[in-house]
């Protein structure tokens, strides 16, 4: 007797689409995902929802409202293993940004009736909320680190997803070091690998949309730019894009601004 | 004498990017309300990115929304630009030009494909689809990773692209790499013209529709990145006269905001608009292709709006081939753009239709205001006036079948709910 295929969920709270559209831009292996495991609810694509509870949960997006505090709840008690895709749901997205700032007048800027716009004055990634089993990281998340963590889960192992920076996935493309050789302010010394090193192939410094990587050394990286002539608030700004809400992120951008 | 309530709800739309529900209510017989409720939270934008330089206008509002990150960078660039007076030609224009054909191809096909297709045969997804036609489902997967292949020999990726910045791009594609997606651009272009034949047997309602279409025009080509702001109803304006012709305002059961015509009212923006107000800047050739699939040269059905869409998909392999064959590297790749106390608007086509962006700069070259005007918000009460048509002609149809007409009305429009919410309204009223 075969094993009954496990069962995929895909859900999404405050984001951009742009993670789970990953999924559907597996172009040559959709169908064989589609084999290998039953796309259970995934309502960007399908229209057809078969009820929980589910063995695979992917999570896109942050938890910016009071309800979808409680809907995340409800996600976790459905699903039996929980993935976080991307920058949103394990950091807090852009959209953290209101972290830094008072929510009531971001309303205010964008609504002329604020009073009927429900958001909470936080936006906090998946973890600060219920249990999360992986978290995987990007802004947007890379597609093949997508498909090891589907391939892994199906055969019973770890993801093998690098907690090494960009620098050594920069030294192995080739890539001359933006910073030593044309002095670009870089993220890439404190940024998670995975992106493949794509911005400082097109002769840019990284913009740290992985995330910090495991223990960085954000404070050094920051004096280094600093003698590369990026000012106070700019130091602060670039530690405050896509996953500002990330802890080594948001203790170096509260560092500098003044 | 008891009230008789019927109730057509669906909680959460299924094949729209975004979180929206429908909602549809009959009373004794008479429709009494109909709602595209958006519900997606607000992320507010407009409202952190000022104090933002304005070199990073195009990497933040890419992330409004993932189908279509290069619309965002391409209205935020053009809008930083106009601030600083700076007008780009030659090569970066065309690789500009390049860039959105990748993403017009990735984004078409994937509505065409996988999210609206399924509705005209009665099926929940493209993956059931593949059982019947699985051919034609691995073409439309073929076509799309073409165009997001496209997107990476220009952007880097094809979400979120990093090469696109204000003046230019940071780094010119090479020549050769460019001319090694030829093959498949070629074989796209065929897949599209199949596409189109195909798309143009599907079942549609016979209905015709009074919209207003808004699109930008060009004096010489089928318009991505420039021209002015037309309609079928007399308008023609600079985009920097955008907030003398239309409105944005709020209503109680959207975060996202609905967009007027201060005059008039609600208007339609997209692929039906822009191909009814510049069929005639489409090459002969993607004409004869339109007609021979029964298309005339406006088009106001919006269940055909699959096929127009198909005619897109086809002019945007067309013209990515065209520009490729002539394409040579801009150097320098960038102008820089000195910052000064101005404001710069700009509207480009979005594969949903219009996306205009306002930025009042400061002298230090920081965001002192932004707005942002995506397609969706805009049709957002265009989408709702189509439903109450579809759903007083659909009275008669048993719930289930009446339901799905008014998800595929919906969905022929292609909303993207999470680009329309960051600066649409949200509040679902389910009294």
């Amino acid at each position: 007797m075969t094993e009954p295929l496990k069962t995929l969920a895909v859900w999404k709270f405050a984001s951009c689409d742009g993670c789970q559209l990953s999924i559907l831009d597996c172009e040559d292996e959709l169908l064989a995902i589609a084999g290998a495991i039953r796309i259970a609810n995934f309502t960007e694509a399908s229209s057809h929802v078969i009820d929980g509870p589910y063995d695979l949960s992917l999570v896109e997006g942050s938890i910016t409202t009071a309800h979808d505090a409680e809907r995340i709840r409800e996600v976790r008690a459905q699903s039996r293993f929980l993935v976080t895709i991307g920058a949103c749901a394990t950091a807090g997205g852009i959209q953290a940004l209101r972290n830094f700032a008072d929510v009531a007048e971001y309303r205010r800027v964008v609504y002329a009736r604020p009073d009927y716009i429900e958001t909470l004055a936080t936006s906090t990634p998946i973890a600060q909320h219920v249990k999360v089993d992986f978290e995987l990281r990007g802004c947007p998340i890379d597609k093949r680190q997508l498909l090891e963590v589907l391939s892994a889960y199906l055969h019973h192992r770890k993801p093998v997803i690098s907690t090494e920076s960009v620098c050594t996935e920069c030294k192995r493309r080739g890539n001359p070091c933006v910073m030593v050789a044309h002095g670009t302010p870089c993220l890439g010394p404190v940024t998670q690998a995975g992106c493949g090193a794509i911005c400082p192939a097109f002769n840019r410094g990284c913009y740290g949309c992985f995330g910090p990587m495991e223990s960085p050394n954000a404070a050094s990286l920051a004096d280094r730019m600093a003698q590369l002539g990026m000012t106070e608030p700019e130091l602060q700004r670039v530690f405050r894009t896509f996953n500002a809400g990330a802890a080594a992120f948001r203790a170096e951008g509260e560092r500098h601004g003044r | 004498m008891a009230v008789e309530t019927r109730t057509i709800r669906v909680d959460y739309l299924a094949r729209v990017e975004g979180e929206g529900s429908l909602y549809v209510r009959f009373r004794d017989g008479a429709l009494e309300d109909v709602r595209l409720a958006i519900f997606e939270p607000p992320r507010f934008f407009e409202a952190f990115l000022r104090g933002r330089a304005l070199a990073e206008a195009p990497d933040i509002t890419a992330r409004i929304c993932g189908i279509c990150p290069v619309a965002y960078q391409m209205s935020a660039v053009h809008a930083m630009e106009s601030a600083a007076g700076i007008v780009l030609g030659g090569q970066i224009r065309a690789l500009r030009r390049l860039i959105y054909c990748g993403e017009w191809i990735e984004s078409h096909v994937l509505h065409i494909y996988m999210l609206h297709a399924p509705d005209f045969l009665g099926l929940p997804d493209a993956v059931q689809l593949a059982r019947t036609h699985g051919d034609l489902v691995r073409q439309g997967l073929r076509m799309k990773k073409i165009g997001n292949a496209l997107i990476e020999a220009i952007g880097g990726r094809a979400i979120h692209p990093v090469n696109v910045r204000v003046g230019g791009f940071w780094k010119a594609p090479a020549q050769d790499h460019l001319h090694a997606l030829l093959p498949d651009l070629r074989w796209g272009r065929d897949a599209a013209i199949k596409t189109l034949q195909f798309v143009a047997t599907l079942p549609t309602p016979d209905v015709e529709q009074e919209y207003e279409f808004v699109s930008l025009r060009h004096p010489h080509e089928y318009p991505l990145n420039e021209g002015h702001i037309v309609s079928s109803g007399g308008i023609g304006i600079t985009p920097q006269e955008w907030p003398a012709v239309f409105e944005e305002f709020q209503v109680r059961h959207s975060s996202a905001l609905h967009a007027r015509v201060k005059a008039r009212g609600a208007y339609l923006t997209g692929p039906l608009a822009r191909y009814s107000l510049n069929f005639d800047r489409l090459p002969p050739a993607i004409q004869q292709a339109a007609r021979d699939a029964g298309l005339g040269e406006t088009c106001r059905n919006p269940f055909k709006s699959i096929v127009v869409r198909a005619v897109e998909t086809l002019f945007a392999f067309d013209e990515a081939i065209r520009i490729i064959e002539q394409y040579q590297e801009p150097t320098p790749s960038f102008v820089a753009v000195e910052p000064r106390n101005a404001t710069g608007h700009a509207a480009t086509e979005a594969p949903r239709g219009l996306l205009y962006q306002r930025y009042d700069i400061d002298g230090e070259g920081l965001i002192a205001h932004a707005q942002i005007v995506p397609p969706t918000s805009q049709n957002q009460a265009t989408i709702e006036r189509d439903l109450w048509r579809v759903a007083e002609h659909g009275q008669g149809m048993v719930d289930s079948e009446l339901q799905a007409l008014c998800e595929q009305s919906i969905r022929n429009h292609d909303p993207c709910i999470s680009c329309a919410t960051h600066f649409l309204d949200l509040t679902v009223d389910r009294a």
